[in-house]
């Protein structure tokens, strides 16, 4: 009973520190007006709201742009983290250290320090202002965590299972489906999770390479931030975080392996 | 025809260090049990990955019946491999994993569901059916591995050091296990092995290499009165070596003259013969020698002989060795049928 106890305390704590932040944002996208020193806004409105739906205002149509992104994003990464991830994890040869310094050389990189140039060399491709040259400025942070996360996947699978597969008659293709990827899939997961997250939130790449024509959820946030629309903002800001919280429930289960129980702990 | 043939295969890891097999050669009867019986590192791990084509020979060829295998991916080789550790697959069940080479031919579910019975029940797993690999015994799992390469019907089954990683008391059922379905299902396999005991006891017919060379192939029985050189005898537990000269059907050394059966190589030699086929008291061949030590080791006894400052070496039963002592002097004879020739 005193750990159910404890659990029930715990989920509270996390649940305060996570949905209090929001509350403001909540009441925000739902107040006409709200000055000091009310407690609460005097009057309630869904304007906020109805203009968020509404096409004209491209909230939808960014919201669909920054997903589509994030999630051409992560695929790539992955179809590159896999086999990277594997070489890493699996063999050793000359210039490993290397290799994974430079992996992991953009996560260390603040994203200002790079997009300058970034920029003139994208310019020149003709990838400015379009959303493939956006996904592929998003790998730049994007991979290091998810090849970085696969070569400790790999580093603990054994090789040796491809193999039994291959002379029980699996094709490669097969033995890829039916035995590896099954093998490193929670930890794909998990990185493919942290991969959509990092593109999610990306802004000064976005801003940079997009050019002001790929408008993701971020830039939109900030532009109507500073236009003073604290009631739209709030709105999007709230769309902004969702996913992040899904991941959150989601991963938690992956990483401590008893998110059930801290979800459960929130059911009366 | 399944004979399997390996024609003058080499492989060498790198291109500094030594070859891991420098030309095999070797013909594997359609349904026999042959052990390919080496130490650790003399490329018995090497030629049975060429022969499942998980690595690729330098040269050579690889042939089942009258086609070559060698060039064809591992899945289309028509050879199954069970490997030392049971690598079963562990997202799948044990009833999963004994289906999955069929899942993999694309066969229907209901037919495999069949089979997977079926063989699950021949290695005695029936009850184990929907248990994890983790939720198994390690005799389990080797069993399971067993049931997932034998559902196959391969051509070739290749079991690699199928015992070594089970207890003792687990060997012996696995052995009979491995045995009565190689008899029932008439698979041509092949059991890597680095211990001669095992390899007597499992297979039709032994393979020895030695550093990476084919030195003897072979009934059980020959290896032990008629190895073809002194490594052999010797890898098979063969302690007396003898040099001198065959002439006729006698040989000449240091102990004397000693009739030899007929029709062995003349010329100079090493005349050997098993420690257990040494006989103590009389017979042909007879000799005095001085006992230097007698050691019980459980069901034979080893006692240590001085002849004419030739060291030998006589395994005798407990009953036989009551009464020796250290020191006394004993006569012992040299039955013909049990000596052999070696190149020396």
């Amino acid at each position: 009973m005193r750990a159910d106890r404890m659990r029930t305390l715990a989920a509270l704590a996390l649940a305060g520190f996570l949905i209090l932040p929001i509350l403001p944002l909540a009441i925000w996208s739902l107040a006409h007006g709200w000055r000091f020193p009310d407690l609460v806004p005097q009057t309630w409105t869904l304007k906020a709201w109805s203009l968020a739906v509404d096409a004209r205002s491209g909230v939808l149509h960014s919201l669909a742009v920054t997903a589509g992104i994030a999630l051409a994003t992560t695929l790539l990464a992955a179809l590159i983290g896999l086999p990277a991830g594997r070489a890493l994890g699996l063999y050793r040869f000359r210039g490993k250290g290397l290799v994974t310094l430079l992996l992991l050389a953009p996560a260390f990189l603040p994203g200002i320090a790079i997009v300058f140039g970034l920029h003139g060399v994208f310019l020149r491709l003709g990838l400015v202002g379009t959303v493939p040259g956006v996904i592929l400025a998003h790998l730049i942070p994007v991979l290091p965590y998810m090849v970085l996360v696969m070569a400790a996947v790999f580093s603990r699978f054994d090789p040796e299972f491809e193999a039994q597969a291959r002379s029980l008659g699996a094709t490669p293709w097969q033995t890829f489906s039916r035995v590896t990827l099954p093998a490193v899939l929670p930890g794909l997961m998990t990185a493919a999770l942290f991969a959509f997250l990092v593109s999610w939130s990306q802004y000064l790449l976005t801003l940079a390479i997009g050019g002001g024509r790929v408008q993701t959820l971020p830039l939109l946030l900030f532009s109507f931030s500073s236009a003073g629309r604290n009631d739209l903002t709030s709105a999007i800001a709230l769309l902004y975080i969702l996913p992040g919280l899904l991941v959150l429930l989601v991963t938690a289960r992956q990483v401590t392996g008893r998110s059930l129980a801290l979800v459960g702990g929130l059911r009366p | 025809m399944t004979t399997l043939v390996l024609d003058d295969l080499r492989k060498s890891y790198s291109r500094a260090g030594p070859a891991a097999l420098h030309g095999l050669s070797l013909t594997v009867a359609s349904g026999s049990l042959t052990a390919l019986l080496g130490p650790s590192g003399s490329g018995k791990t090497t030629t049975m990955k060429l022969i499942a084509g998980l690595i690729a020979a330098d040269s050579g060829d690889i042939r089942l019946g009258d086609r070559s295998i060698r060039d064809l991916p591992p899945e289309r080789r028509g050879v199954a491999m069970v490997f030392q550790n049971p690598l079963l697959f562990p997202h799948l069940t044990v009833a999963g994993n004994v289906g999955f080479g069929l899942r993999m031919r694309g066969l229907p579910p209901t037919r495999i569901d069949a089979s997977v019975a079926e063989m699950l029940d021949r290695v005695r797993l029936g009850d184990l059916a929907q248990r994890k690999p983790a939720q198994l015994s390690g005799g389990q799992a080797q069993r399971a591995a067993l049931a997932r390469a034998l559902i196959l019907r391969p051509e070739v089954l290749l079991l690699d050091e199928p015992l070594s990683s089970l207890d003792p008391a687990l060997r012996d059922e696995m052995r009979l296990l491995i045995r009565t379905l190689q008899r029932e299902t008439g698979i041509t396999t092949i059991v890597v092995t680095h211990d001669q005991a095992e390899a007597v006891a499992l297979a039709d017919r032994i393979a020895l290499l030695l550093e990476g060379r084919l030195v003897q192939d072979d009934t059980p029985q020959a290896f032990y009165a008629r190895p073809a050189t002194t490594a052999v005898a010797r890898f098979f537990g063969g302690v007396n070596f003898i040099p001198g000269t065959v002439r006729d059907a006698v040989f000449d050394c240091a102990i004397g003259p000693l009739a030899l059966p007929q029709g062995l190589p003349q010329g100079p030699g090493l005349l050997t013969i098993r420690p257990e086929s040494l006989r103590l008291g009389p017979g042909p061949n007879l000799r005095a020698a001085q006992i230097v030590a007698v050691d019980f080791l459980g069901s034979l006894t080893r006692i240590d002989l001085a002849l004419d400052g030739v060291a030998l070496q006589a395994m005798v039963t407990p009953d036989t060795a009551r009464g020796l002592s250290v020191g006394a002097r004993i006569s012992v004879s040299f039955p013909p049928e049990a000596l052999w020739i070696l190149p020396h």
